[in-house]
């Protein structure tokens, strides 16, 4: 057989039938639900009096639309609470496992099915939720679908898709110190644009990454989507292994080995065939932020604001302008110093109990500056009961940080976490489009010490400055 | 799901490359637990001013606009997040077609779903259709699914591709479960394969 990649081997293994036109029927293993794209499909299993074929295969949280305070108060916002009421009312009808939100077990889904043993190596895994391929660290082929496509898989199991295109981003060599996953990973954005991925699954390879914890390798997988790619792909190894061994959902014994010695045949083999290589060097990369509303607007916390006049094309100067007026900057000026006025430190690129203690390091014996909010908002309820395990939380609060229950938060404006026009807010989310974390909110996406760093300074940081 | 088979109506020039999804429907208008009624929300930000009121600059707020069904844009149309609200919202604002010259993959999908045909063609010629579309109420274009042409205001016809079995849902109206189903032995047969090759693969039970 000719040699494969670990994308075509997971594929292969999961094609039911390949259609005339060649869109597969592709085998689901894990379905991931949650309160905002699920009652459409619901409704419509309900209008066509349809169940779900395998409710075993599927697991439902809420995270979105929940309030990171105080969880034995009642949701205020009436849409809120009739979404995560819906979403009760069907998990019971309909049978599927669910994790209510009063459970450790709650959390942003894409934190959630790792940490569970929910989302394994080698299998295929979907949710109505663009970075669902935040799984595909796990060396799973994971997903995002819409709401038609969550009905067709509860329904069926199964889901039509075309095969994708390989790509293989590598990142060789080792980082210099303050330079995370978020880093390495808004830096390959930078160099291949918000399309540069479209129509592709993104292997990521190279010694850099596989030196990466699976913390690390998730916030990569994750923004695979704002790179365009349809998901993100780490080849599973001892690292994936050790996370694995011992969650609540994974197999135990010697199901455990047996499935260890299949994982290990999912690796790439030696000549397979990519449609596009891209290779980074690792010294080359430092801490970066984003300036503009797109993802690829990528510079150095060093760097300087680019100006529009040096842009060839009309259309792209004039969104270029259109961005700096949004986010009140300079064409030129220098980004670090530039004041904020929110910190968010969470959603599912930056949440996990990693990154809470690579934000806590620099938070420390320091404070939040004055007149800053900064929050933090751990990716699920057992990673807020690790981190106060390890004094995580004392830490956050004697800075003068907010210590939240588990949610989406300010990752998007969903929920009462919002900013308010105008502010600008350093934040270790996915998105800066316009009004992601609330009308008029200004994003600069950066990883977790970068944030803690603008958070005790009160100004974009050099996250080196203070290590 | 409405069958799509011509469509001659006025086209909305909207000349913005990335436009995401979070532009078509922002995310505090997700809360619906339905699909229709999200049409007033489409384009939000960029619809309404601050205070509420309708911005006059605003393609879809100008005649004859407002009754558009086919909307033109430049490349990435649909980027961003895979919520289904965007072509829901579209489609309950009216739009039936839209066209540019690339699409996010998710958004793709999602419009073939409900209804909305996606046609990619080259920056060029998305430029010339927005020409055409600029002229007003007399200038409308046509779309014919069966043949694969748009049909401009001067007669000129413009090929585009379309995947078969995508084309052949649209035309009948049909939704891709009932298709799938069909299947329904092959599935079956996948499944007892794999639990024989992979018994270690857990079940998610609760207790
Ligand atoms: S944290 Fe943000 S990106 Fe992640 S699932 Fe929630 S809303 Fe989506």
């Amino acid at each position: 057989m000719a040699p494969r990649t670990l994308f075509d081997k997971i594929w292969d293994s999961h094609v039911v039938e390949t259609l005339p036109d060649s869109t597969a029927i592709l085998y689901i293993d894990r379905h991931l639900v949650h309160e905002v794209t699920s009652p459409q499909a619901f409704e419509g299993l309900r209008l066509s009096g349809r169940r779900l074929r395998h409710p075993d295969a599927t697991i439902a949280v809420v995270d979105h639309n929940v309030p990171t305070s105080d969880r034995t108060l009642p949701i205020e916002e009436a849409d809120s609470r009739n979404q995560i009421e819906t979403l009760e009312r069907n998990v019971k009808e309909f049978g599927v496992p669910y994790f209510p939100l009063l459970s450790a077990r709650q959390g942003i889904v894409h934190v959630v099915g790792p940490e569970q043993g929910i989302s394994l190596p080698g299998m295929t895994i979907v949710c109505g939720d663009s970075h669902t391929s935040t799984h595909g660290a796990m060396g799973a082929l994971a997903f995002g679908i819409g709401t038609s496509e969550v009905e067709h898989v509860m329904a069926t199991q199964t889901i039509l898709q075309k095969p994708a295109k390989n790509m293989k981003v590598v990142v060789e060599g080792q980082v210099g110190p303050g330079v995370t996953a978020k880093d390495i990973m808004l830096a390959i954005i930078g160099h291949i644009g918000t399309a540069g991925g479209t129509g592709h699954v993104i292997e990521f390879a190279g010694s850099a990454i596989r030196e990466l914890d699976m913390a690390g390798r998730m916030t990569l997988c994750n923004m695979s989507i704002e790179a365009g790619a349809r998901a993100g792909l780490v080849a599973p190894d001892e690292t994936t292994f050790e996370y694995v061994r011992g969650r609540p959902f994974a197999p135990k014994g010697e199901a455990f080995d047996e499935a260890v010695a299949y994982w290990k045949t999912l690796a790439s083999d030696e000549g397979a065939h990519y449609d596009r290589v891209v290779e980074l060097r690792a010294e080359d990369i430092t801490p970066v932020l984003t300036w503009g509303t797109s993802p690829e607007t990528v510079i150095p916390v060093t760097g300087n604001v680019p100006d529009p006049a040096a842009e060839a094309d009309p259309a792209r100067r004039r969104q270029m302008q259109r961005m700096l007026d949004y986010m009140g900057l300079e064409a030129g000026q220098k980004i670090a110093g530039t004041p904020v006025d929110v910190v968010f430190i969470g959603s599912c690129t930056n949440s996990r109990i990693e990154d809470l203690r690579a934000a806590a390091s620099i938070a420390a014996g320091r404070k939040v500056a004055p007149g800053v909010r900064a929050m933090i908002v751990p990716g699920s309820g057992i990673v807020k009961a690790q981190a106060e395990e390890e004094g995580l939380d004392k830490v956050f609060l004697e800075a003068g940080f907010e210590w939240r229950e588990a949610g989406c938060s300010m990752c998007l404006g969903m929920n009462p976490d919002r900013l308010t026009p105008g502010q600008r807010c350093a934040s270790t989310s996915n998105r800066n489009f316009e009004g992601r974390q609330g009308p008029g909110g200004r994003t600069h996406l950066l990883s977790p010490a970068m944030a803690a760093a603008a958070a005790v300074t009160g100004t974009l940081t050099d996250v080196r400055e203070l290590i | 799901m409405d069958k799509f088979t011509v469509l001659t109506a006025v086209a909305a020039p909207l000349p913005e490359e990335n436009i995401d999804t979070d532009k078509i429907i922002p995310a505090r208008f997700l809360k619906t637990t339905k699909r229709s009624g999200l049409g007033v929300h489409a384009f939000d930000s960029m619809r309404y001013r601050p205070d509420g009121t309708e911005n006059p600059d605003f393609v879809l707020n100008q005649e004859p606009y407002r009754k558009a069904e086919i909307l033109i844009t430049y490349d990435n149309l649909g980027c961003g997040s895979s919520r289904e609200h965007a072509p829901w919202a579209l489609l309950d604002f009216g739009i039936r077609c839209v066209i540019a010259p690339s699409f996010a993959d998710i958004f793709n999908n999602n419009c073939f779903k409900n209804g909305i045909l996606p046609i990619a063609l080259p920056r060029e010629v998305c430029t010339q259709l927005m020409d055409d579309a600029r002229q007003g109420a007399n200038s409308r274009l046509t779309v014919d699914l069966a043949r694969q042409v748009i049909i401009r205001p001067d007669g000129q016809e413009v090929p585009f591709d379309v995947d078969p079995l995508r084309k052949q849902l649209l035309l009948e109206g049909l939704d891709d479960i009932g298709q799938t189903l069909q299947h329904e032995k092959a599935i079956t047969t996948f499944e007892q394969r794999r639990a024989q090759a992979q018994p270690w693969i857990p079940h998610i039970v609760l207790d």
